[in-house]
């Protein structure tokens, strides 16, 4: 699994990233209400909206972090959005996207860079 | 505003204690949520008791001659007409007839009328009404009070335990009383929809106050996340989203603030526009909806049902309590009943939204004990 600043992470099966929050983000957002997937088939930039997440507060852009096209969205979270507070690194996953750059994947931070990065925060 | 310039309430080091979320709010460093999060306190309000600091917002005395009629220059209610015990809501009007801020005033004694003013307007509202009323009231500001709400249905039981005296109040009813070994004035109203109390009381005495309430298994701290989605579901305006210098007490479906005796007197601030308004020559109304799909937040646009733009969302958020978004809005007169079929715009694409009847989520005043 690798990680922005933005905190997203990301894990890569072959060319197929999934796409999710980590649990820090999650944390800071509380209770997440409403999550807004991006349509398969959407064409997504590195640094560019993917997902909206929505708290009782307010919205929140989720930022992807790899280009490439959406195969799937998680359609779970329309039923059940606290998915993503149970479970951000796992069942809360936004999306699948295909990318084409396997070597953007490996210039993300790996779990012990990110640690070290939520320690400066 | 850098953190170091905002103002702290006198329970500013209980709330970080209790590991609240600070945010910068009206001036001062206000927490927006504790430790469970503002779903949580959101619900254990509607359910058990919460308790609010809002010792922010602005607590004053107007004494003087006749402050109960000097106040009428300066509102549409009837303060004359207000007998001791009694708590009105109002809204200071500017000479359009547009709303400087809404506001609590009351007599809890027979010491002239004690208002409550948001703690964003405080500053201006009492420049306000001292310019207005020069020479008939004194404004005494209470700064050395705190100001605290305890919220919900459990509310009263909790109360009555430390205050005797005010398990007698009934809603919108106010007392000077001895509680909790101070002076307090409390009332048996507030900002949620539920049976509540809001209970003032000296500054160097609140943190003790505050903790004699949270030793109390029913009651937790409530930070104004919460307080804004509760007020929300209860379909109560929040002051410089819903209501602002532009905004009548008509439009804003306050009419109930501008009293029968004052409507045919017109003798208040921006009379001749709330009269023509009252006639029907009003050209937007607050309305609650019901949103389809993501929370429609302030600012997003409403549209008609054939796409044109007909209004703007004034507060938005997803309702806990109902489980799906809610919302209020400017819309014209045509489109105010409820059953309107509407849309809301959320990042650019219309959601569908339905005009609904205020509160969205039933006041739970207690009017009788």
């Amino acid at each position: 699994m690798r990680f922005t600043k933005d905190h997203e992470w990301v894990s890569l099966d072959g060319d197929v990233a999934t796409i999710g929050i980590t649990a820090y983000a999650a944390e800071q957002l509380g209770d997440v209400v409403f999550v807004e997937t991006p349509e398969v088939g959407k064409s997504v930039t590195a640094g560019e909206g993917l997902a909206v997440v929505e708290s009782v507060k307010a919205a929140s852009d989720v930022y992807a972090p790899l280009s490439g096209e959406v195969l799937e969205a998680n359609a779970a979270l329309a039923e059940a959005p606290e998915t993503v507070n149970q479970a951000p690194e796992a069942d809360g996953w936004f999306a699948k996207v295909k990318i084409a750059d396997a070597s953007a994947y490996e210039a993300l931070m790996d779990r012990a860079a990110y640690d070290a990065f939520l320690e400066t925060l | 505003m850098s953190d170091e310039t905002l103002k702290h309430t006198p329970l500013y080091a209980a709330h970080l204690e209790a590991g609240a979320r600070m945010v910068p709010f009206a001036g001062y460093a206000m927490p927006v949520q504790y430790k469970d999060g503002v779903l949580k306190e959101h619900l254990w309000t509607r359910e058990h008791a919460g308790l609010f600091d809002v010792s922010h917002m602005g607590q004053a005395r107007l004494r003087g001659v006749s402050p109960l009629s000097a106040f009428e220059e300066v509102t549409p209610g009837d303060f004359i007409g207000l007998k001791p015990g009694k708590q009105r809501y109002s809204v200071l009007l500017n000479k359009k007839g547009g709303i400087i801020d809404d506001l609590m005033a009351g007599r809890p004694d027979d010491d002239g009328l004690f208002v409550v003013v948001n703690g964003a307007c405080k500053e201006n509202d009492f420049k306000v009404i001292d310019a207005e009323l020069a020479g008939q009231v004194r404004i005494d500001r209470l700064e050395d009070r705190a100001l605290m709400a305890l919220q919900g249905p459990k509310a009263a039981q909790v109360l009555a335990n430390h205050a005797p005296d005010a398990a007698k109040l009934a809603f919108m009813e106010t007392a000077a009383l001895q509680a909790f070994g101070v002076d307090a004035i409390i009332s048996r109203s507030g900002y949620t929809g539920e049976d509540g109390y809001e209970i003032s009381v000296p500054g160097e005495a609140a943190l003790r106050i505050w903790n004699t309430l949270l030793a109390d298994e029913r009651v937790r701290p409530i930070g104004l996340g919460a307080r804004d989605s509760l007020r929300l579901e209860a379909g109560l305006p929040l002051y410089g989203h819903d209501l602002d210098e532009t905004v009548s007490p008509i439009e804003a479906g306050l009419g109930f603030a501008v009293s029968k005796k004052r409507r045919d007197a017109r003798d208040f601030p921006g009379a001749s526009r709330i009269a023509a308004e009252l006639g029907g020559e009003v050209t937007r109304k607050t309305v609650g909806l019901k949103v389809e799909g993501a929370p429609a937040r302030e600012g997003a646009e409403i549209a008609d049902a054939e796409g044109h733009v007909v209004g703007v969302i004034t507060s938005g958020g997803f309702s806990p309590t109902l489980g799906y978004p809610i919302a209020l809005g400017f819309v014209p007169p045509a489109l105010a009943a409820a059953g309107t079929e509407l849309k809301v715009i959320v990042r650019g694409r219309a959601q569908s939204a339905q005009v609904v009847a205020t509160p969205f989520v039933p006041h739970r005043y207690v009017r009788k004990v």
